[in-house]
């Protein structure tokens, strides 16, 4: 699966994409494929804040629950409802339908820090070679 | 030995394998100064015949040949030899927690019977598979519900068994919870305007006990609706459960904590018993303690596993749910056989039992001048009444004609101290009941 | 070829539904005495608000579909009374009967808990010698029989702790827990109302004591150690360890999970150990039951003394026993009662049946852990070379290279007739292979189980999809575990209920 160029990166392995001063916030490819099967997602209310590096919700397989970690911070405006009852398209369309969150950036400016599709494509390719060695 | 399968040429056999000269040499990392040097100071060994009659002397040191009118949270029911049979099968008795599903199917589909019937019994939507008793349960209850409203204040009935308030206190102390007790009315049910009082937008649960711990029945449809107009939860803790053969269950309550003791557990000197919480759907994600659910298997084979184990506290760790990791599988086992043997028109004939030889007794004793009911309330097996007299020498006369009294309320209630908790169960019988109530008259008339 | 191979057992394989299923109105498999009372009406006497007229959905069945049911279910266990149960760290050792004998004794399961304490002596009794045995075993000076099971011990023997620290005028904040630890650890120190902070094992799995002297601190409140390490490793440097912990006026908790390698060979209570509870389940061979009930006394210095949980047990003049309320220093209650007095008098038969002679079982369990240990070693990657206790863990490291991890070697074993090992833990060992034989396991068993890994660890070098496709011969084999997780069913429901659910 591609990274889409439209969207940022975090070293946590989550994507945004921004429009306008709201952006969407997902787990990435690569994420949900060390993840496994996700069973469950426990997402923040519209109202809640998030703050970028800070953990707002988690994402749960048979045997792990990884905490995930805002990629900016602001307000959100929306959760997936979806993914209540069909977590399961985290894995079969992370970069789309399995999007997380909504929020109202407080500091658009925080999004130039995050790294574009390339290089975070270089980034797990480190990963996957830290693991294999 | 006789546990012991090795003969001394096999353990030595084995050492040369392992290439040590001694078994000494095996413990080599130990330092030498800890290492004892004398045999422990211990009693035996004794053979199986010499075990027994240790125990046997001991039974004979305790209350046997003495007719006992003891409830207060640890009932004496029936149970069947079948019970027994079945959980001393080694395949159920020598198993352990059942995570590897293809060769635990037996323990699995027990835990999934068992918590289909809590939840049948309890008028909730989903059961666990059990933790350590009642009291814990019921903390359990109380963390859950503060989990689920982010609150911290804690209404609990003075009516609660006193040792769950107690343990509810030991835990509430570390993890930031404010326990308030609110008193009981005159008809022994939780004192509703005081609960009224002491609502507030910062209480995460409503603690009362059905039957109580005076044996009266509460109201879980007002007291529900009292909680959930503050967004409070209401928790219902069963400590009686043959009541609900009987009793209509708490199917109003968020969350109820079950003591299983009366389902085919023995009284056994206070454990072990069986905790249950059950609650609803929409909560299960925050409920302590294992569960088993229904799956296939890659043929299609209906199966059990245990699920949603990320709650639990091996994987969780510091942020687990609770840090309970056993259920109390056996004893789980014990009341799962115990209440299919049963069945609907067991458990129902069994309470009714309950409640007539309990209202029977009351009768009896109400017929002692001076003897009188203490609370009005609705009652199941239990109830309270007052004695003329000091309620711990009327036992003390009780036990020379080899009955032990009632409870003795005033032991944790200073304000009953004149009232006694007597609990009559179907295996009380007619003769029992009549020899205490006669005891108790002559008990009242002699003393002074 | 694997079918040369002598295996240890074989599952049965039966077809039993769930018991709801076979139930029709009318069947019962339990009859009471009569009723010798006056009946009265149930709508009376509760008023119609509080009458239930039965329990929907409840079985209706007779006495031999019971039995029949449950025994069928049985047959899908694996048991230790079935072979070998090589569990690291759950001491699954034989559960000898007399014990469950002399548990079901009238005058013993009998006792009502509120009853007089002069007509409890015998019980009273009962709980005083396994406290005298258990602290001669541990070298500790006082306890408390109270806590349910290990992981309650493990909160009691914190709360504890804490208590000591508060007495002293802080509780203080944190609890330093090896990366090697149980996942109870950390659980039950955040209960406790304390910060966990991991510490780092070394390169040989042991506690650094050099970092450890860094990180502790007026701040810490205890140590949470488990000895041996999950690794099966003795912790060598323990009376250090203390040592460092007590000129901060810290503590040390000893995990006993591992108890049974120690038991007549050393005592906690002389390297160093403040507090430790004990798994009467593990060590003193009361039954797991499929997963409780189980035991945890805490055993403890005197200077926590104060502070153990109400009821104790004490012995007034003329040899009189009872049991103390009022205790102004307690941490209050645990739980209800005295605590699992059926598992604590099952404990006590095993010490009695051994007596000083369970110096013996200790050391049967090591030489069982090494001698495995020799057979396999080679064969199965051996990530820490320190000599092993009373369990030895192996990683996947070498089957790995064909894809095969520790979970298909351990599905594989249940196809010789073994339980499988412990997987996937200490956390500290990737692929682990965590494998604790007790001593109840005779030398043909363990051959038996050696010549199954060897067997195995062949098939992942030849033929892997056998073993990453294992289990073959149970009636069920790799269950949905992620459908069972994303929409759980948790209990059955009659055909009308899952009808109108689904409407």
């Amino acid at each position: 699966m591609g990274y889409p160029a439209q969207f940022k990166y975090s070293k946590d392995h989550e994507w945004i994409e921004v429009k306008g001063d709201v952006a969407t916030v997902g787990i990435t490819d690569y994420a949900q494929s060390e993840l496994g099967d996700v069973v469950f997602v426990e997402l923040p209310a519209a109202g809640a804040t998030v703050t970028a590096g800070k953990t707002f919700g988690s994402v749960e397989s048979v045997k792990a629950v990884s905490e995930i970690y805002a990629p900016a911070s602001g307000t959100v405006t929306e959760a997936n409802a979806a993914l209540v009852k069909g977590p399961e398209a985290i894995n079969t369309d992370p970069h789309g339908a399995g999007w997380l969150i909504k929020i109202k950036l407080a500091n658009a400016a925080e999004i130039n820090s995050l790294m574009d599709a390339a290089a975070y494509e270089a980034f797990i390719e480190e990963k996957k070679k830290e693991a294999s060695a | 030995m006789r546990y012991l399968p090795k003969s001394p040429a096999e353990r030595q056999e084995m050492l040369a394998a392992i290439g040590v000269k001694s078994v000494e040499e095996l413990f080599s990392s130990i330092p030498d100064a800890y290492r004892l040097k004398k045999p422990l100071n211990l009693p035996g060994p004794y053979s199986e015949q010499e075990v027994i009659e240790y125990f046997k002397a001991r039974a004979v040191e305790n209350s046997e040949g003495y007719a006992h009118f003891l409830g207060a949270g640890v009932y004496n029911h029936l149970s069947s030899v079948v019970t027994d049979v079945i959980i001393q099968r080694g395949e159920f008795l020598t198993s352990y927690t059942p995570y590897q599903a293809e060769i635990t199917q037996g323990t699995l589909q027990a835990i999934f019977e068992f918590q289909t019937l809590m939840c049948q019994l309890t008028g909730q939507e989903v059961a666990n598979a059990s933790m350590y008793d009642g009291s814990t349960a019921t903390t359990e209850a109380v963390l859950m519900a503060e989990r689920l409203t982010g609150r911290t204040r804690v209404l609990v009935a003075r009516s609660v068994h006193p040792e769950y308030r107690e343990v509810l206190r030991t835990y509430a102390k570390n993890s930031g919870l404010h326990v308030e007790e609110i008193s009981y009315a005159a008809a022994g049910t939780l004192d509703v305007k005081a609960l009224k009082a002491a609502i507030g937008p910062d209480v995460c649960a409503v603690v009362v006990q059905s039957p109580n711990f005076f044996g009266v029945i509460e109201s879980p449809p007002v007291l529900a609706e009292i909680a959930r107009s503050a967004g409070a939860l209401l928790v219902v803790a069963i400590a009686e459960g043959v009541s609900l053969g009987a009793v209509m269950p708490p199917a109003e309550a968020d969350i109820v904590a079950m003591e299983a003791q009366s389902f085919g557990l023995a009284p056994s000197y206070g454990g072990p018993y069986a905790g249950v919480v059950a609650s609803k759907e929409k909560y299960v994600r925050q409920m302590p303690g294992r569960l088993a659910g229904q799956t296939t298997d890659h043929d299609g084979r209906r199966g059990f596993v245990l699920t949603l184990a990320t709650r639990e506290q091996h994987i969780r760790r510091e942020k687990a749910t609770s840090n309970i990791c056993t259920n109390q599988a056996l004893c789980a086992l014990a009341a799962t056989v115990h209440l299919t043997l049963l069945g609907k028109e067991g458990l129902r004939e069994q309470a009714a039992q309950n409640l007539s030889k309990a209202h029977f007794a009351l009768n009896e004793l109400e017929k002692i001048p001076g003897v009188k009911r203490r609370f009005s309330g609705a009652f199941f097996n239990e109830f309270a009444v007052e004695f003329p007299k000091s309620v711990k020498m009327v036992n003390a006369e009780l036990l020379r004609e080899k009955i032990i009294g009632p409870f003795v309320l005033g032991s944790a209630y200073p304000e009953l101290s004149k009232n006694a908790l007597v609990c009559v169960t179907e295996t009380t019988t007619r003769e029992a009941i009549e020899r205490f109530v006669s005891g108790v008259k002559r008990a009242i008339a002699e003393l002074k | 070829m694997t079918e040369m191979i002598k295996k240890a057992g074989r599952q049965t394989n039966q077809n039993e539904g769930l018991i709801f299923e076979k139930s029709s109105p009318g069947k019962r498999a339990f009859e009471l005495p009569p009723l010798d009372v006056p009946a009265v009406d149930p709508a009376k006497a509760l008023g119609a608000a509080h009458r239930r007229e039965g329990v929907e959905g409840f079985p209706e069945v007779s006495e031999i579909e019971v039995i029949r049911h449950f025994t069928r279910l049985s047959n899908w266990n694996y048991a230790i009374d079935l072979g070998m149960y090589p569990l690291g760290s759950c001491t699954m050792k034989y559960n000898p009967r007399v014990n469950e004998f002399v548990a079901r004794l009238d005058g013993i399961a009998t006792e009502h808990p509120y009853q007089p304490q002069d007509l409890s002596q015998g019980c009273l009794k009962i709980l005083q010698l396994l406290e005298t045995c258990l602290l001669e075993i541990t070298g500790m000076d006082a306890i408390t029989l109270q806590p349910a099971a290990g992981a309650q011990g493990e909160l009691t023997g914190l709360l504890l702790i804490r208590a000591h620290h508060t007495k002293n005028g802080n509780p203080r904040k944190k609890v330093l827990i090896p990366d090697s630890a149980h996942g109870t650890n950390p659980a039950t120190a955040v209960i406790a109302g304390y910060e966990v902070e991991n510490i780092k094992s070394n390169a040989e799995g042991q506690v650094d004591l050099g970092h450890l002297r860094q990180q502790v601190t007026e701040d810490v409140a205890a140590l949470m150690l488990t000895n041996p390490s999950t690794l099966g490793i003795f912790e060598q440097a323990i009376p250090q360890i203390a040592e460092v912990l007590h000129a901060k006026g810290a503590l040390l908790y000893m995990d006993g999970a591992n108890m049974n390698a120690l038991a007549g060979v050393t005592r906690p209570g002389e390297l160093g150990v403040d507090v430790m509870h004990l798994n009467l389940h593990k060590t003193f061979s009361t039954p797991h039951g499929g997963g409780g009930p189980g035991a945890g006394p805490v055993a403890m210095k005197k200077i926590l003394e104060p502070y153990r949980p109400v009821p104790v047990l004490v012995e007034k003049e003329g040899g009189r026993l009872a049991l103390d309320f009022n205790r102004k220093d307690t941490i209050g209650r645990v739980r209800a009662f005295v605590g699992n007095f059926g598992v604590l008098l099952r404990a006590l038969a095993y010490i009695l049946a051994y007596g000083p002679g369970i110096r013996q079982a200790t050391e049967d369990a090591v030489v069982n852990a090494n001698y495995i240990r020799k057979g396999l070693e080679g064969v199965y990657d051996l990530p820490y070379t320190r000599p092993s206790m009373h369990e030895v863990v192996f990683s996947d490291a070498i089957q790995k290279r064909n894809g095969v991890n520790t979970m298909d070697i351990a599905k594989r074993l249940i196809d010789y007739g073994f339980h499988p090992y412990t997987t996937a833990f200490p956390l500290i060992v990737p692929g682990a292979l965590m494998i604790e034989p007790t001593e109840s396991e005779s030398k043909e068993e363990l051959d038996l189980f050696i010549d199954a890994m060897k067997s195995i660890a062949k098939e992942a070098a030849e033929k892997p999809e056998l073993v990453k496709t294992a289990p073959h011969t149970t009636r069920v084999s790799r269950l949905d575990e992620v459908g069972a997780a994303r929409k759980p069913v948790l209990r059955w429901k009659s055909e009308e209920k899952r009808s109108e659910a689904a409407d």
